[in-house]
């Protein structure tokens, strides 16, 4: 059965016109049109234009939940790969909540290399992000497993209010998180569906009727 | 460049039966190499090019690192086997030349700034030469880019024109290109119209260029519209 | 990621539900560049390989001066991974290249006396190389066979006096022989075939075997941490046993 595709535009397409519609994300305006920067979904909230992107790396932006992977432990901190081309650094303040005696105590005692993360981006500083673990749900994520999608793809895998995460969860009994740089950590029972739905949900993000789809696969 | 008399066009048909402003079959397909952030496939008769591109990523040595955006790199080359006698694997000089007018031509295309100090690596590999195989190389590396999801102004479109015997033609073959009076690759942003590649190999009058220029720019408009349904397809 | 793929293979699973003496979707193509005298393209799943064979006029070497000449080369085009650069191929892709030669080469794939056009003089020079599309593990195997299925496809140029005539030919290559490499992976003590490019990471050792249709073994090679003979022995049949399979698909 033919899937049907939400509206796809192309790099240089214009969709729109600064004299009744605003631009928004993933646009540009020359002259009076608005053209689209991306090979994306067109999106229109109330005379807003938009554009998705299809595919793409992560762009940090401050106050974003990722999942991160400390890869080195510094004197003072941690640098931390976000799945983008720029390191995070979690400094000693922002990762550990007690005084620490820096002559007494070996860092790698809090996040040693290899360790995964929930985190928040505090602040970004001319590519230089930092990352801080106070907030409420920031935590070291133990076992599991990673897996990638596209990041402008993480608001379909988590669906209206958590409505598409949600029913992987419960279908495949296992406990995920999601970050917004597009890494996702799983654990539980039967995570192999689990993660097939995930992928499946990265390729097929363009079509109507997704959550069908979706729910279909789940209850095989 | 060789220059012959040999008869390349007879009462308007070309060696293989083309009229002047004709294209050679075109293919193009999106999303062939799966490592890559995007890639494309794209044939103009058997001129058959592979676009790859690999980015942002981070950028070492960090003294390469523009602070505010996203360089560019391009590098283009040649199989071996994809030429009648068999061409030493490395680039050589032909390859680094082709490489620095393709970063010419597409880097107008791309927004830059929203990746600061990293790269965007763009590698195109010809898998069988028959002719314009840097116009090939250009398709190829404009659908990888929008495969890639890196923001773009628009698609980079491109095409060779030049002149045979004594008419204006557009997307030579390999015959004609080494036996043609001209050889005039071009590639440019459609929207616009600016033209970001324009090299030439000939002797021919300036009204001869100006010519070519406007044969290429609206040809053009069949490999704009190629590009636009490899990239819809892309999806479906 | 680590973790789970070793936990899997304690079960005897992969990650995609192969067995561990499986192989990918194999998907080959054959002759599909005109301008070269023989091409082939294998997919073992998502690795892409293509193979193309250019001949030229060469000086045969003085101690066989009646003999053709095979060379092969591999190039890991940057296009295929995001570890791959533009330069000269580095020791990997040498290796590669002379473990495909050396199959080719010991096994007499190639009849090199029927490439002799003048003794001590001229001889055909077959050019074999191999170019990584995309690289998901495994690259040997998916090279061997298609330099191989290449070699099935490549044709002869007429010669004009001393001049080629390309793209007009005169007959097919002669081959006499056709060699099947297969590499196996050990993981602890557990050993696979076609390993993917995770599984590559985790190899404790990998052994390459190329195999004539007549079972005689012409070549070796063995990467990474050492094996004992009992191991090796247990790999050499299990080479032999799926070459077979391999071998019916060309």
């Amino acid at each position: 059965m033919a899937e049907k595709v939400r509206e796809i535009v192309l790099p240089g397409e214009k969709i729109g016109n600064t004299k009744t519609e605003k631009a928004s994300y993933g646009t540009y305006i020359k002259d009076q049109d608005i053209i689209s920067k991306f090979l994306g979904i067109h999106k229109k909230n109330n005379d807003y234009i938009s554009v998705i992107p299809l595919s793409g790396i992560y762009t940090p932006k401050k106050y974003d939940k990722i999942i991160g992977i400390i890869t080195s432990v510094e004197k003072a901190g941690w640098i931390v790969n976000t799945n983008s081309p720029w390191k995070g650094f979690l400094s000693l303040s922002e990762g550990v909540r007690d005084f620490i005696d820096l002559r007494k105590t070996d860092l790698k005692r809090f996040f040693d290399v290899g360790d995964i993360i929930y985190t928040e981006i505090v602040d970004i500083r001319r590519g230089d992000i930092q990352l801080s673990m106070k907030s409420p749900n920031a935590r070291k994520l133990e076992d599991g497993v990673l897996i990638k999608i596209t990041p402008s793809k993480v608001p379909r895998l988590i669906g209206k209010e958590g409505s598409m995460i949600n029913s992987i969860k419960d279908q495949t009994k296992t406990i995920i998180r999601v970050g917004q740089n597009g890494v996702v950590w799983l654990t539980g029972e039967h995570i192999e569906k689990a993660m097939d739905s995930i992928k499946l949900i990265d390729e097929k993000s363009h079509i109507f009727g997704l959550t069908d789809k979706i729910n279909n696969f789940l209850s095989d | 460049m060789m220059r012959t008399d040999e008869k390349l066009i007879i009462k308007g048909k070309r060696l293989d039966g083309r009229k002047a402003m004709d294209i050679r079959e075109m293919e193009m397909k999106v999303g062939v190499i799966p490592n890559a952030n995007g890639s494309a496939y794209v044939r103009f008769g058997k001129t058959t090019a592979y676009a790859a591109v690999y980015g942002p990523r981070e950028l070492n040595p960090r003294h390469l690192q523009e602070p505010d955006r996203a360089i560019i790199r391009c590098y283009y080359n040649m199989a071996p086997f994809s030429v009648s006698e068999r061409k030493r694997p490395a680039p050589g000089r032909r390859g680094i030349e082709i490489s620095k007018v393709t970063k010419a031509a597409i880097e107008p295309a791309l927004f830059l700034k929203e990746f600061p100090e990293t790269t965007i690596d763009i590698f195109i590999d010809i898998i069988q030469a028959d002719g314009s195989t840097r116009v090939a190389g250009i398709n190829a590396a404009s659908l990888a880019l929008a495969d890639a999801g890196i923001p773009m102004k628009d698609l980079i479109i491109a095409l060779s024109g030049g002149k045979i015997n004594d008419t204006l033609v557009i997307d030579l073959c390999g015959k004609e290109d080494n036996c043609s009076n001209a050889d005039i690759p071009i590639a440019f942003l459609p929207n616009t119209k600016e033209i970001t590649l324009l090299q030439m190999d000939g002797r021919v009058t300036p009204q001869e260029v100006k010519d070519t220029i406007k044969n290429v720019l609206n040809a053009g408009e069949q490999v704009y519209k190629k590009q636009k349904e490899a990239l819809k397809n892309r999806y479906k | 990621m680590k973790d789970y793929i070793l936990d899997l293979l304690e079960k005897d699973k992969r990650l995609d539900n192969r067995k561990l003496d499986e192989f990918r979707k194999i998907e080959i193509e054959k002759d599909f560049i005109q301008r070269a005298e023989g091409s082939a393209r294998v997919r073992l799943g998502k690795t892409d390989v293509i193979a193309g064979i250019k001949l030229e006029i060469s000086e045969p070497f003085s101690d066989m001066p009646d003999l053709g000449i095979l060379r092969t080369e591999a190039e890991f085009t940057p296009i295929a991974s995001e570890d791959f650069f533009p330069g000269p191929p580095d020791e990997n892709a040498i290796e590669l290249a002379r473990i495909v030669d050396r199959g080719i080469r010991e096994s007499e794939t190639i009849d090199l006396e029927k490439l002799c056009l003048e003794k001590g003089e001229k001889v055909w020079g077959v050019c074999v190389d191999i170019r990584i599309v995309n690289h998901d593990g495994n690259l040997m195997d998916a090279s061997a066979l298609a330099a191989l299925v290449a070699l099935t496809t490549t044709k002869i140029p007429k010669l004009k006096d001393d001049e080629i005539l390309r793209e007009d030919y005169s007959g097919k290559l002669p081959l006499k022989h056709k060699p099947i490499t297969i590499s196996v992976g050990k993981i602890g003590n557990k050993f696979i075939i076609d390993p993917s490019i995770e599984e590559e990471k985790l190899l404790d050792s990998i052994l390459a075997v190329s195999v004539r249709e007549d079972d005689k073994i012409c070549a070796m090679q063995k990467g990474k941490k050492p094996l004992n003979m009992e191991e090796i022995n247990k790999i050499i049949d299990l080479v032999v046993k799926k070459s077979k399979d391999l071998r019916k698909l060309i």
